[in-house]
């Protein structure tokens, strides 16, 4: 080896990867770089920044796989990363001497306008043209080396998924510096990129591909007026459905192996504090991050295959009038329906919608729909203080009320949506714009990098707090230890301890705050709790009051229990609406809070939802205090 | 739409109008604001011929082709858009 080439080895080579969405630029960052990529976040924004490194012939070389974009001229902040990268403009991020451009071979022409404006950074750059496969198959062709020779740049044809073309592409990247340059830039001036654009098509002899005639085939049927909507609502209830129904199984497994786990460390470690950290504490706390895995695992499972295929643009396509209505677009259809399930996978599935402001308002709104975990806690309610009569015909009182808690949740995420839109976060005068990429065979190898990367970037960026979350609420749930007195059964001693600890401090220092809706100390401090998750709300309520059993006799408890002062019952029916309502509206999840935290890069907007949805709550729920005891 | 309007020449209409279906040609974008930018980056430039597809069932978006792609706006940005129709094949 030169001595040249050794002195190059010491700081490696840095590639920068840029193509518009559905170029195959994922594809090939996996083809070139393995699976070894490094994910974290630019400052400031929400953008994901992702570097892979690979060795070129002995080189060492980083690719930096910039976000997709049609265009390098920033519309909003987000969008401006890509320019910002590419001028250096970024704290610890180095620019990247040499530029890499994929393009879909397909919709070269398109493409072209992307690459007048990389070419114009002036710094070496070479062309990847993918899905060459198809531009053959649809009968189109087009000459390379002509294409070369027309741009003055490299060009490498490649089809990324079988690896074609990959080795001569690492070939040509050892060496940047060699790559020759265009003689003159294309013309800057958009008005007069027409021409260029048909000149460089010319030169090249490109037939340009005929329509991807299975594409129209299935589109005749997937955005048919009629049938195209009936499959929408197909997709979407299974989709739905199988989150729902698929992952609750996996999840209750979950716990119960969390269960034996704290089971198997109580019996190994002597009873006391220790114990009770690593059972209730630790473990707890890595039970709560895992339990989320199951339901992410399958959004991202699901959602990937229908954007590999290519019908989440479709869907999109279908339900964006319906969205626009409340200011949104049809790329957040989805990540609103997974928050039906739970709002960490669905604002992880906001992902998919590029504008940064519906992004946020989405995000902002999510955790209002009705999740998995709220269930419980209405369960335990409505069960307690509810009559199970029938109100018409078969038609349930119970029923109902469920019906309606579920209903009024979307109600007031749209309204909110809505609110935002108009107030906050208005639109940044971005057109909606949604590319329809032909229908595709999803390539397994990618597709489950997208899923396992996803559901790695959960746990390692969102796991964390939520896990020290969750233990600082069992500190809080257990300290300061007061010793009971001695003569109490085991659940009183428990419940003794719990009214000491600082929760149940805290919960009696909140209650003058929570009397208006009728609530007292211990309902203070199952919400408390429940930031942990909402449904531990039932089981530190079945703590508190000294039950074992947290169905039936925690029912006959609550309904039984008496304020001491007053002697009045607690859970009286104005009480029980406005502990309901108040579920229905306040973020009491720290792990939804997490990922907002994560998703957004800052911790502005989490405490802006839960303020928010404190304040709704807390009105809602005096609201329906106050017209409950006015019906009764 | 302007008094002298001439029969000899293409009409010229908004991308809105382009029924499923008609092609044309794109004559004028909208001023040089972010938006009019941003719809020329996506290959949107003058003289652009483009083919209305269909539209959504709901009536809004619709998707055109051009230059290789499927590209959906909404009624109200494809509005801002001039073309040209082409003639209808005899
Ligand atoms: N036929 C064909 N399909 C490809 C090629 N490269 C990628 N794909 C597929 O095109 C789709 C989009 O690829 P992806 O890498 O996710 O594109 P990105 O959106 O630019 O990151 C996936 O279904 C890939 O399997 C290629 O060279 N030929």
């Amino acid at each position: 080896m030169t001595q040249l080439a050794a002195a190059r080895d010491l700081s490696p080579l840095r590639l920068g990867l840029i193509g518009s969405p559905n170029s195959g630029k994922t594809t090939l960052f996996n083809a070139l770089t393995g699976l070894r990529a490094k994910v974290g976040n630019y400052p400031g924004v929400t953008v994901e920044r992702r570097e892979g490194s690979l060795n070129l012939a002995g080189r060492q070389a980083v690719v930096i796989d910039l976000p997709g974009t049609y265009s390098l001229d920033p519309i909003s902040p987000d969008e401006a990363v890509v320019t910002q990268v590419l001028a250096g403009e970024i704290e610890d991020v180095a620019p990247p001497e040499a530029l890499i451009v994929v393009a879909d071979a397909c919709s070269l022409e398109r493409s072209l306008l992307l690459i007048t404006q990389v070419l114009a950074k002036e710094k070496p750059t070479c062309l990847v043209l993918t899905m060459m496969d198809e531009l053959a198959a649809r009968g189109g062709s087009l000459d390379t080396q002509r294409l070369e020779a027309a741009l003055g740049i490299p060009v490498v044809p490649v089809v990324g998924h079988r690896g074609q073309g990959i080795r001569t592409l690492r070939e040509r990247l050892t060496d940047p510096e060699a790559w020759s340059q265009p003689q003159i830039l294309p013309p800057g001036d958009r008005a007069a990129l027409s021409g260029w654009v048909d000149s460089v098509m010319t030169a090249c002899s490109a037939q340009r591909p005929a329509a991807h005639a299975l594409t129209e085939r299935i589109d005749r049927v997937v955005v048919h007026p009629v049938l195209g909507s009936l499959l929408f609502l197909a997709v979407m209830l299974t989709f739905f459905q199988l989150i729902f129904a698929w992952a609750t199984p996996a999840m209750d497994g979950i716990n119960e192996a969390m269960g034996w786990a704290s089971e198997a460390v109580r019996n190994a470690v002597p009873p006391g504090l220790l114990a009770d950290f690593l059972a209730d504490g630790l473990i707890a706390g890595v039970g709560s991050v895992i339990v989320f895995l199951p339901q992410i695992v399958l959004l991202f499972a699901l959602l990937y295959l229908l954007e590999d295929v290519g019908y989440m643009a479709r869907a999109a396509f279908v339900v964006d009038r319906a969205m626009a209505r409340i200011g949104l677009e049809g790329r957040a259809f989805v990540a609103l329906l997974s928050s039906f399930a739970c709002a960490v996978p669905g604002i992880m599935a906001t992902r998919t919608v590029p504008s940064p402001r519906d992004r946020l308002v989405t995000i902002l709104v999510a955790p209002l729909m009705t999740c998995s975990a709220r269930l419980p806690v209405y369960a335990l309610l409505i069960a307690a203080f509810v009559p199970a009569e029938n109100v018409i015909g078969p038609i349930g009182l119970q029923g109902l009320v469920l019906f309606g808690l579920y209903f009024v949740a979307p109600l007031a995420a749209m309204t909110v949506a809505a609110v935002l839109r108009r107030s906050l976060l208005p639109g940044e005068g971005m057109p909606f714009t949604l590319e329809l990429p032909s229908y595709r065979m999803p390539s397994l190898r990618l597709w489950l990098s997208q899923v396992g990367g996803s559901a790695w970037a959960f746990v390692r960026r969102a796991g964390t707090i939520i896990l020290v979350a969750s233990v600082v609420l069992w500190m809080l749930l257990t300290f300061p230890r007061t010793p009971a007195p001695p003569d109490l059964e085991p659940e009183a001693a428990a419940a003794y301890a719990l009214e000491h600890s600082a929760a149940g401090r805290i919960g009696k220092a909140i209650e003058p705050a929570i009397a208006p809706l009728g609530f007292d100390w211990k309902i203070g401090v199952g919400l408390l709790a429940s930031l942990a998750a909402r449904e531990v709300f039932v089981s530190t309520l079945a703590q508190v009051y000294a039950t074992e059993d947290p169905d039936a006799s925690l029912r006959e408890a609550i309904r039984a229990d008496i304020d001491p002062t007053t002697g009045r019952k607690i859970f009286t029916p104005p009480t029980v609406a406005a502990l309901l309502t108040f579920f229905v509206f306040a973020l009491q999840c720290t792990s939804t809070i997490a990922t907002m935290a994560r998703e957004t890069n800052s911790w502005r907007w989490p405490a802006f939802a839960f303020g928010y949805m404190l304040a709704l709550a807390y009105g809602f729920a005096f609201l329906a205090r106050t017209v409950t005891a006015a019906l009764i | 739409m302007k008094s002298n309007f001439n029969n000899s020449k293409p009409a010229i209409r908004s991308l809105a109008d382009l029924l499923p279906g008609e092609t044309g040609r794109v004559a004028k974008m909208p001023a040089d604001n972010s938006v009019g930018r941003r719809l020329m980056d996506l290959g949107l430039l003058p003289d652009t011929p483009i083919r209305a597809l269909r539209r959504s069932p709901l009536g809004d978006p619709s998707v055109y082709e051009l230059r290789g792609y499927r590209l959906c706006l909404r009624r109200a940005d494809a509005a801002t858009i001039q073309i040209t129709l082409d003639k209808l094949s005899p």
